[in-house]
């Protein structure tokens, strides 16, 4: 369970708009480059994001680049998931990659600043200041197997190969 | 049972068992690389991850070529980091001056029937040669490293076929930004896009490549086509048939669906900020004034490309108030460029002449825009902030449109002229 405010961004939010091409030289000082989160889709994001918010996105969050950098500092800055009408699927399969929980909803009733608790067992977000149930699509169970382990690295140092049969 | 996508067959292969769409499967992996800007991270997670060997050194690839050659400290540092890690493993090495990763993996490396993954978003790029490609975070790159293999999701197949003949003045690049409006920035997302019909079959590789780079714009995991007799005369030309083989799809595949484009209809299109589905016909964009003209990338920095230009290019001069950078994609490229003497025409044109390599097209280095600047681009990607800049604004089109618009300060239609 975990309970945070919504900051709320439109559709197509790119890998260019989280973690800039021309901050190249941060990508090997995450704590720096993590500064600059989502900086070119709104300047203050950063400053204002708490450990525990959401990201509440539209459709097709995450297009663009392969860049690792964009699921990781938005996980630094403390997000505690990414909801999204839908995503890209190089973020998607990143982000799990590195343990940040995505969830997959109808987001058009949440609204900038909604306080919002997640379930994540059970796959529910409560939109408290709507007084809401909103329920979320499931994450294909070999990905969810790896998000448990808190991503690939540690999933594989736990089965110390890809397990397809055990996630089923 | 019905026969196979090229996905299907590719996947089939490399995993040992029957891959149909929307099976998981661990398939081997062919080819793995990282960029400089990707690559650092993949090294430390490699490290931290245990890992000391890679599975296939000699096709583990490092490409140094997205700061090429580094602007600062930082990016020399991550590149003198990848120097090492090749160094000590074994892994291939690719350096400064090289050209663009997917341009010498379509030269050197990729091979039909692959399956390669890289450490950015644009391998798919070698689906142009029949290879199964795609991209993929540093973490899961760091693991085929290691491991010689990965998971996929077998795709479900969109294929499209392109029938007619395409007309004058129109190219790949617009019948792919065409293509990318119809069904959008997510049309195609967790799928293959497969390419077939009589057009495909006559375009180059540099045709291909330029398509299938550009998958990705609609979502895609791969875009792939057939390889066939154009494949194998790239080979040739690249010294490596004994790399051929050929593949295609079975005729009773299934498809989730199938697209049928007439090219005799197709015009020249452009992609307008800030988005590359955000696609008009040359008329919508035409009389726009643009203050950087950049021809080049992996998605149109071949010899094809600079070919074109130099043909529209030659005599004439680019508008006093726009400038226009040239990267070619790789070292051979700029070579031809200079044999041909396409590189005389450009600085006779006023032009100015990057390093293989990735140029101004991320915003790195090389070509940053001012605030409030209209930049006209051969590349992928038009979103904001792409050129370093989040104040600028980026249009797409094919190296003909650019070179006509670079002389006439404009958008301009490149029919008028060839
Ligand atoms: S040329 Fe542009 S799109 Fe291609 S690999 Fe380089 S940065 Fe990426």
């Amino acid at each position: 369970m975990t309970l945070g405010r919504a900051f709320k961004f439109g559709d197509d939010i790119s890998t260019d708009l989280i973690a800039p091409g021309r901050l190249a030289h941060l990508r090997s000082n995450l704590p720096e480059l993590a500064k600059h989160v989502l900086e070119d889709a709104d300047p203050s994001f950063a400053q204002r994001v708490r450990p525990g918010d959401f990201i509440v996105a539209s459709r097709n969050f995450g297009l663009g680049s392969s860049r690792e950098h964009a699921p990781l500092i938005i996980k630094m800055s403390g997000v505690g998931a990414v909801i999204a009408k839908s995503f890209a699927r190089i973020f998607f399969r990143n982000a799990i990659n590195i343990g940040l929980p995505l969830l997959v909803a109808d987001t058009d009733e949440i609204d900038d600043g909604d306080e919002l608790e997640v379930n994540f067992k059970d796959g529910l977000i409560e939109d408290i200041t709507k007084g809401r149930t909103i329920t979320t699509s499931p994450i294909p169970d070999f990905m969810l197997g790896i998000l448990n382990e808190g991503g690939l690295l540690p999933y594989l140092r736990k089965f110390g190969d890809f397990k397809l049969e055990e996630h089923k | 049972m019905t026969g196979k996508t090229l996905a299907e067959k590719i996947l089939t292969e490399k995993s040992g068992r029957d891959a149909r769409a929307g099976d998981i499967i661990v398939a081997k992996v062919d080819l793995a690389f990282v960029q400089d800007t990707t690559g650092p991270l993949t090294v430390r997670e490699f490290k931290n991850a245990g890992f000391e060997k890679l599975a296939n050194p000699a096709r583990t690839y490092l490409f140094l070529d997205h700061a090429a050659p580094s602007p600062n400290r930082q990016l020399s540092n991550d590149q003198v980091l990848l120097r090492q890690f090749a160094q000590e493993t074994s892994a291939q090495i690719s350096d400064v001056g090289n050209g663009v990763c997917h341009q010498i993996v379509a030269e050197r490396i990729a091979r039909p029937g692959d399956v390669i993954v890289g450490a950015d978003s644009h391998t798919v790029s070698a689906g142009a040669l029949g290879a199964f490609a795609t991209g993929m975070g540093s973490t899961d790159v760091a693991v085929a490293m290691a491991l010689g293999k990965t998971w996929f999701k077998v795709p479900e197949t969109i294929k499209v076929i392109l029938r007619g003949e395409m007309p004058r003045g129109v190219f790949a690049k617009d019948f792919i930004l065409y293509l990318i409006g119809l069904i959008g920035a997510e049309g195609a997302t967790y799928k293959a896009l497969e390419f077939g019909g009589e057009v495909v079959k006559s375009m180059s590789i540099s045709e291909r490549l330029t398509i299938a780079n550009m998958a990705i714009e609609a979502g895609a995991k791969i875009g792939i086509f057939p390889s066939d007799e154009k494949t194998r005369d790239y080979l040739i030309e690249q010294g490596r048939e004994s790399d051929f083989r050929e593949i295609s799809p079975d005729s009773d595949a299934a498809y989730e669906k199938v697209l049928m484009i007439n090219a005799s209809g197709l015009v020249p299109m452009v992609a307008k900020p800030h988005r590359v589905d955000n696609v008009a016909r040359i008329d919508e964009a035409k009389g726009i004034k643009v203050d950087e003209v950049f021809l080049g990338t992996c998605t149109n920095g071949r010899i094809e490309d600079l070919g074109v230009a130099a043909r529209i290019l030659k005599g004439k001069r680019c508008h006093p108030h726009t400038r226009l950078i040239i990267a070619p994609a790789s070292r051979q490229v700029l070579g031809q460029a200079i044999r041909l003497g396409y590189v005389e025409t450009f600085l006779e044109a006023g032009a100015l002449i990057l390093p293989p390599g990735c140029g101004a097209c991320l915003g790195l280095h090389q070509g940053v825009l001012g605030d409030g600047e209209i930049c006209l681009s051969t590349a992928n990607r038009n979103f904001k902030g792409r050129m370093g800049n989040p104040e600028a604004f980026i249009y797409l089109a094919s190296p003909a449109t650019a070179a006509l618009s670079a002389i006439k300060g404009e958008i301009s239609d490149p029919r008028e002229v060839l």
